[in-house]
């Protein structure tokens, strides 16, 4: 149990850290390579939790697709006049009383619901074959809502299509 | 300290095959650069190397060494770290999913339950050794070879993501082993059932691998060398490498999803004459193609040029002639049946890379994008929608396996086909 316990806070740790980097490099390029070693580290967690195909699709989609189109934008802009603007403007003190306030909330919700988050430990057989489980919650339990999601995906995508073409 | 070996202890096969992957891998990529001069040589009428060597056969050493004692090089405006690192990310991006790939029924491979997500994924994060070596150089050619190799990725990636998804159809299951296994109870590969899927699989895997005639991050007319240009030393053999383990990983990948993986060709059948099953002598297909070689080297002993050049030829000999008689031993042949013919296949896909370099010129950019995007991609998608018609027509309905498929296929054809005579390829954009 200990290693387990290890290696979480190993990764929890680097995906912390990392996504720390992430806001204060200013070099954009760095900034997505740490972003790409925080979605890392949490497919991590994932894979400890026993969720491989959520680890697996998290790497093929954001680390492999997103990511990957992140940088392609930053290559094709110019990279000097980010470097040189500074990423801390006047209005952080805004910023970070909003951010004081969110994390205030976060803390009431977990105290008045301290019991949802105690979550049992469900036995490593329960969660295999772990890819059919989704599959069955997605497609079958769950099947208006996930179509829903990808109508809206669907609307996002036709926008920015005509978004680009009216130019 | 015996908890933490406890807990290590599943860690520990995976990492050893990674590195017996590093192992036997660097040996493939060396060899595979004087196969491929050897073959595109005698594809365009040449000789090719000839000189380190009997037919250039200690060429591999020789150029490795050079590449591991040349000077590496920084250029001077350069991101130093990213550009240091990004050949070890491509490399490592090429080498892991191996853990995953079951070499034979007899191979202790990690069977997870979605070996194969992981394999893809693992693999398409060598771009990033692509993107960011490009950009770190700080060099016009090597960025514009970089977003091109970008660019491509996410177009083919598309593609060859749905050629896989017939496969897993027919398999039922994401894991590598048992998706062979599914193969070898219904007797026949996947190739034969999904020849569309198998095509378009083919043909992204060489974009995928940036090959010839999808070649264009590196086209040296236009760019000089795409996005290593300014690599040099070990750091370039470091991408040498990782792009022919690429190459390596795309043919185990489709060997194992349509090519049967390990079993033998025709395992299913028999042929007996006069009481003897003819189609069991393939069993001993191993011991024939060692012998070959050790057979070929030694004629070619009397018309070497050199007494080195015999002494090497010698040498050779009896590293194959031994490895034929230590096949021969008892229990070998048997143990050694999986790995010999998923290798074989490997080969042969490999084979194809190099042939293919030398037969077809290089596409345009455009064209490129336009193939991907107009052609495989509305292809692929029908493919999977037919396969998937095909599955119902096969499991609920009762129709025959092959008819079942074969429909959808010819459907698909079609669909190609009508897609072709609307956009032709060669159009400009």
């Amino acid at each position: 149990m200990t290693f387990y316990l290890a290696t979480f806070y190993v990764l929890g740790a680097i995906a912390v850290l990392s996504a720390l980097l992430v806001i204060t490099r200013r070099n954009p390029v760095h900034s997505a390579i740490f972003l790409i070693v925080t979605l890392l580290s949490v497919a991590g967690l994932y894979l400890q939790l026993q969720a491989e195909f959520l680890a697996a699709v998290q790497i093929i989609l954001y680390i492999g697709g997103v990511m990957v189109l992140f940088l392609f934008v930053i290559l094709l802009v110019n990279l000097e006049v980010t470097v040189r603007q500074e990423p801390f403007n006047r209005m952080w003190w805004i910023a970070g009383v909003a951010a004081l306030v969110l994390l205030g909330e976060l803390a009431v919700t977990y105290y008045l619901g301290r019991q949802a988050f105690a979550i049992p430990v469900t036995p490593a057989a329960a969660l295999q074959p772990n890819t059919e489980l989704i599959g069955r919650t997605l497609y079958q339990t769950y099947m208006l809502p996930f179509e829903i999601a990808s109508v809206l995906l669907l609307v996002a995508m036709v926008g920015a299509v005509l978004m680009a073409r009216r130019r | 300290m015996a908890e933490l070996i406890d807990a290590l202890q599943p860690y520990l096969i995976p990492t050893l095959r990674v590195v017996i992957a590093f192992l036997v891998l660097s040996l493939i990529a060396a060899a595979m650069i004087w196969i491929e001069r050897k073959v595109l040589a005698h594809l365009q009428v040449r000789l090719g190397p000839m000189r380190v060597g009997p037919h250039g056969l200690l060429q591999p050493i020789a150029d490795t060494l050079k590449l591991l004692l040349k000077e590496d090089i920084v250029p001077a405006e350069a991101d130093r770290f990213i550009f240091l690192y990004a050949p070890v990310i491509s490399v490592i991006a090429a080498l892991t999913p191996f853990a995953f790939i079951p070499f034979a029924a007899n191979d202790r491979a990690p069977d997870v339950n979605v070996a194969l997500l992981f394999i893809i994924g693992v693999s398409s994060l060598g771009i990033f050794g692509i993107i960011l070596g490009g950009w770190a150089s700080n060099s016009h050619y090597p960025l514009l070879g970089a977003l091109r190799s970008t660019a491509q990725l996410v177009s083919y990636e598309v593609a060859l993501g749905f050629a896989l998804v017939s496969a897993l159809l027919l398999g039922g299951t994401l894991s590598m082993r048992g998706i062979v296994e599914k193969q070898a109870e219904l007797g026949v590969w996947f190739v034969f059932l999904q020849p569309v899927a198998f095509f378009i699989l083919f043909v992204a895997a060489l974009a995928e691998t940036n090959r010839n005639p999808f070649d264009l991050p590196e086209a040296e007319s236009e760019l000089v060398a795409g996005f290593h240009t300014e690599y040099s030393g070990f750091r370039f053999a470091l991408y040498f490498m990782a792009e022919y383990s690429a190459m390596v990983l795309v043919s185990a990948i489709a060997t194992t999803l349509f090519l049967g993986g390990w079993l033998r060709p025709f395992a299913n059948t028999e042929v007996v004459i006069q009481g003897f099953d003819v189609l069991s002598l393939l069993d001993w297909m191993p011991v024939a193609v060692f012998g070959f070689l050790t057979l070929w080297l030694l004629k070619e002993i009397p018309g070497a040029d050199s007494n080195t050049h015999r002494l090497a030829l010698l040498i050779f000999a009896a590293v194959f002639g031994g490895v034929a008689a230590a096949l021969l031993l008892p229990g070998v042949l048997p143990a050694v049946q999986g790995v010999f013919w998923f290798l074989f296949k490997v080969f042969i896909f490999l084979f194809c890379f190099i042939w293919f370099r030398g037969t077809f010129p290089r596409y345009r950019f455009d064209q490129l994008m336009r193939l991907g995007w107009h052609f495989m991609i509305p292809v692929a998608i029908v493919n999977v929608i037919f396969c998937g018609i095909g599955l119902l027509l096969w499991q609920q309905w009762d129709w025959n396996l092959a008819g079942a498929f074969w429909v959808g296929n010819l459907a698909t054809l079609l669909v190609a086909l009508l897609l072709a005579g609307r956009t032709p390829a060669g159009q400009a954009a």
